[in-house]
């Protein structure tokens, strides 16, 4: 299609689209290219070794890393599983059980923690904690992560379910299905993307969380983000490139599964 | 016309149709209730009180009631107090840039993020699915990664001031980091994928016949980029502001690391007020309050405006 | 009241509302065993609404539904036995062709081997044996259609509902699978309940058709009595074609009728017997009227319209200016269609005439 005829393309739009691609990938693809310097110096880029990773795997600060990642993923997959099965509890109520009393104050609520400035959360979580006497540390992060992650796996779990015709479990129960019945064997199966996907967002949302951990964990706990920050607040040592490109990695990861299952959602649709 | 029908029923179902886990509502609804009622709606109302109360010295506060924080925060009554109040300019202060700040970087990421999701939502197959892939991939990855990241790249012996110098469009070095602008660069590349996807998911919908038919009776290309396709996705450009403005106000990580926590922002401020045995509880409490409210003012317009312009 | 058990379904004044909007008002019906029974109407008249009150989709504000002399109002879906052949199907997407007509009669808990055979013949009866183990997504529009029948018939309901159910395939394939449809009643002995806007789908296909507007019930009969006497103007200009005239001063007198049309024409006219006088509207079928000369029409005036529909002509004729009359014209060549501009006269038989009360 000629551009004078092709309505869809505006001049310049492309040129600021790589641009903005540009921004996001620079600093990024650079810490990933100076993770592999040998040098000490972190400036001069002087050949390429996994003197770094050998680094954060076996080096001085290889125990408090460690340590960091373990709690790290032990609260992510905590917070996303319970906040996964109260988003998907909540979202059967908001769109398949009718008319109640609450439900109108029910989605802002919900969305409440996306609504409050992260810091705000923080300051109140970590005022309630010791208001009620509550010892920090792990239980304290946790619990702060399930309230957080509860609208980012609401949001896919419910934008799954809308797509889903309520017209299938009408079928279903026509055809002498009980109400468990339908759930478990059509709208649970259908809904299994969204549910999916709504479990890797909180997940990641979790393991990436800095302000609210920082806040709630006590002291000695650490998460993998607050062990960086700390390390990088004393300066950025090579490790930290190293790992920040472990974890850029790991995103990557989780991006591609996220597509696969988008895959599935896509093709189902087809239908 | 069948459809039409269908419809119909659909927007009468609440009242008539069986609502396949009616009953259940308040079962499923409960663990969402209970756990955001007790852990964010109660810590806010307590948070709240604390900003009422009176500070203690290591930390923590006094249950004794005070306006002490408010007072702080707008008045400055001198060293020992018995000054005649005269309005503090530095907490205000901090809270103008805040917003000034936050409001910049997102019309910086507006201006970048509409061409991009543009450009995204009108590639077709195979490109479309790479672009977006990439575009992603920020979204996803940890914010203090990509700060640490943005900080190491514009530091004063970073990599792109070695360049500059090397290619010699500089002759020393740019100080970038700890500048006003640093933390506006941090900002707006911190949320920038926020603005993209939101975006893009709303042309995503838009149908470019309109187009065709705005091109058909007249109107040129800009034009109809003016009056007809920004008027159908503004849901969406509504929402990425939202995403980045929001969060822009109250962080904490681009102006700590980048701003070098000299050039204050409220999240720094409010982080201060708990750090360690120099913080004031109550301060930090009312700090927070007042962003708050802020934010929920903000959010509130926008709400109304929404429901006055549907009615 | 209660309906006999030879009643497949019995409706006892059912009144439906959506807030303030009601959609069924005060409706009774009966549908008799081993019956193809249509429900007929524009969108919006309440039939779909009315099938759905059957299946148990939607909760009834008022009256009573029974099920062969049983009042089944109260039941949820799953525990009444009839079935639903969904508009857009509603095939369960990640379930094989097998396991969603399988799906009933599981869920009835019919012991497996007697499933499966039963869900075989079901698959055989439309003709879809041998594509068993596909999903959805990979069959046709037409082949969704039968997999939804069979689906539906699996579990051999005393009732089976079908919801516009040809209403996504095209016009060749709708006309070849209706009376598919039909024989496929005629087999098993299930009273079917059909629900179409399509009046000649209902006209070919249905044993009786209940026609509805706006929630109400306007007639209930068979497909001949329904065109042919029509009760009222509704269903009379909504079931084929009619030119509705709106009378007074009708006399009848023996085998002749006398009226007043608007801009005071005097009409005389055959009529069998009927001693109805009065006001009231005359629904005259377009292929009841033939044209003739001028003198010898009952009525004359002139041609404004032609409209081509291929076999036949409708030839549109002003009447005193004021009033306009479509006769429709075996088309056999140009010579017998009266020019545009020509005076006509408009000829009728004994029992073409019918008069509407409303």
């Amino acid at each position: 299609m000629s551009r004078r005829t092709n309505f869809r393309h505006f001049p310049g739009f492309m040129a600021l689209g790589l641009l903005c691609m540009f921004l996001l990938y620079a600093p990024l693809i650079i810490v990933m290219v100076y993770s592999f310097n040998d040098s000490i110096s972190v400036t001069r880029f002087d050949s390429v070794s996994l003197r770094w990773y050998r680094d954060v795997f076996f080096g001085l600060e290889a125990g408090k890393f460690r340590q960091a990642t373990f709690n790290s993923l032990t609260i992510a997959i905590g917070a996303a599983t319970v906040s996964t099965v109260i988003a998907t509890c909540a979202s059967i109520a908001m769109l398949r059980a009718g008319r109640f009393r609450g439900k109108l104050l029910s989605f802002p609520l919900l969305s409440l923690p996306l609504m409050v400035p992260e810091i705000v959360t923080a300051v109140a979580t970590l005022i309630f904690f010791s208001a009620i006497g509550f010892a920090a540390g792990h239980a304290t992060i946790l619990v702060a992560h399930i309230v957080f992650c509860i609208p980012f796996a609401y949001l896919p779990i419910a934008a799954r379910m809308q797509s889903i015709e309520s017209v299938y479990e009408q079928a279903a129960q026509d055809l002498y299905a009980s109400r468990w019945d339908s759930f478990r064997l059509i709208l649970l199966p259908l809904l299994m993307p969204g549910i999916i996907s709504g479990f890797l967002l909180a997940f990641i949302i979790s393991l990436d969380d800095f302000i609210i951990t920082n806040f709630v964990k006590g002291a000695g706990v650490e998460t993998l983000p607050t062990a960086i920050f700390g390390a990088a607040k004393q300066g950025i040592k090579p490790n930290i490139m190293a790992i920040s490109t472990l974890l850029l990695l790991t995103s990557i990861v989780f991006v591609s599964l996220s597509y696969m299952f988008g895959r599935v959602e896509s093709n189902n649709k087809r239908e | 016309m069948a459809e039409q029908e269908t419809q119909e029923q659909s927007s009468g179902e609440p009242s008539g149709e069986r609502g396949i886990y009616e009953g259940l509502a308040y079962y499923l609804m409960a663990p969402a209730w209970v756990t955001l009622f007790v852990f964010l709606v109660v810590p806010l109302g307590i948070m709240l009180v604390y900003s009422f109360l009176t500070k203690e010295f290591r930390g923590g506060v006094i249950w004794e009631f005070s306006l002490a924080a408010y007072d702080q925060f707008f008045f400055d009554r001198g060293l020992f107090g018995d000054e005649p109040a005269r309005i503090e300019w530095t907490y205000i202060g901090i809270f103008w840039r805040s917003l000034w700040q936050a409001g910049l970087a997102t019309l910086l990421c507006l201006l970048l993020g509409f061409p991009t999701a543009f450009v995204i939502a009108t590639r077709s197959g195979r490109w479309k699915f790479v672009w977006l892939f990439l575009i992603t991939i920020p979204y996803w990855v940890n914010l203090l990664i990509r700060t640490i990241s943005m900080k190491f790249l514009i530091r004063d012996n970073g990599p792109l001031n070695e360049w500059l110098l090397a290619i010699g469009v500089l002759d020393k070095p740019l100080h970038l980091i700890n500048t006003d602008f640093a933390i506006q660069l941090g900002l707006f590349y911190s949320y920038l994928p926020f603005m993209v996807l939101p975006i893009y998911a709303s042309i995503e919908r838009y149908n470019f016949a309109l187009s065709e038919a705005a091109a058909d009776l007249y109107a040129s290309r800009w034009y109809t980029l003016r009056r007809v396709i920004f008027p159908l996705v503004k849901p969406g450009v509504v929402a990425g502001c939202i995403l980045v403005f929001v969060p822009s106000l109250g962080a904490f990580l681009a102006p700590d690391l980048l701003g070098g926590a000299k050039k204050f922002m409220i999240g720094s401020l409010i982080e201060e007020q708990f750090k360690g045995n120099i913080g004031n509880w109550p301060f930090g409490a009312a700090a927070s309050m007042l962003l708050l409210s802020l934010v929920l003012v903000m959010l509130t317009c926008y709400a109304l405006s929404q429901s006055r312009a549907r009615r | 009241m209660t309906p006999s058990a030879h009643t497949a379904v019995g409706i006892v004044g059912v009144t439906k509302r959506y807030g303030d909007y009601v959609a069924l008002r005060d409706l009774s019906l009966e549908i008799s065993d081993n019956e193809f029974f249509t429900l007929l109407g524009p969108s919006g008249c309440g039939k779909t609404t009315l099938l759905r009150v059957i299946a148990g989709f939607e909760e009834i504000s008022a009256g009573s539904i029974f099920l062969y002399g049983e009042d089944i109002g109260a039941l949820p879906p799953n525990k009444r036995h009839v079935n639903t052949v969904f508009q857009q199907y509603a095939l369960f997407p990640h379930m094989t062709v097998l396991e969603n007509v399988l799906f009933g009669l599981r869920r009835l808990g019919v012991a497996e081997d007697n499933a499966r055979k039963q869900g075989f013949e079901a698959l055989e009866l439309v003709q879809m044996s041998g594509l068993q183990d596909r999903l959805p997504a990979q069959l046709s529009g037409g082949q969704q259609q039968r997999v939804a029948l069979a689906r539906a018939l699996a579990p051999r309901p005393k009732v089976l509902l079908l919801d516009e159910p040809l209403s996504a395939l095209d016009l060749k394939l709708r006309q070849a699978v209706r009376l598919e449809l039909k024989q496929i009643q005629h087999e098993t002995g299930i009273t079917f309940v059909f629900v179409t806007h399509d009046q000649e789908e209902a006209l070919t296909i249905s044993d009786r058709i209940a026609v509805m507007n706006e929630g109400v019930l306007q007639q209930v009969g068979e497909s001949r009595e329904i065109y042919e006497s029509p009760s009222n103007s509704f269903v009379a200009s909504f079931i084929g074609e009619t030119n509705l005239l709106p009378v007074r001063d009708l006399r009848v007198d023996g085998a002749r009728a006398t009226c007043l049309l608007p801009g005071g024409v005097q009409f005389s006219f055959p009529a069998e017997g009927g001693a109805s006088a009065g006001e009231g509207l005359l629904s005259i079928r377009p292929e009841r009227l033939s044209l003739t000369s001028p003198q010898e029409g009952l009525l004359n005036g002139e041609v404004v319209d032609h409209i081509y529909l291929g076999t036949d002509v409708h030839v549109v004729i002003a009447v005193a200016g004021t009033l306009s009359l479509t006769a429709r014209v075996q088309n056999d060549g140009a010579a017998s269609i009266p020019d545009l501009g020509a005076r006509v006269g408009v000829m009728l038989e004994a029992g073409a005439v019918r008069l509407l009360r409303n």
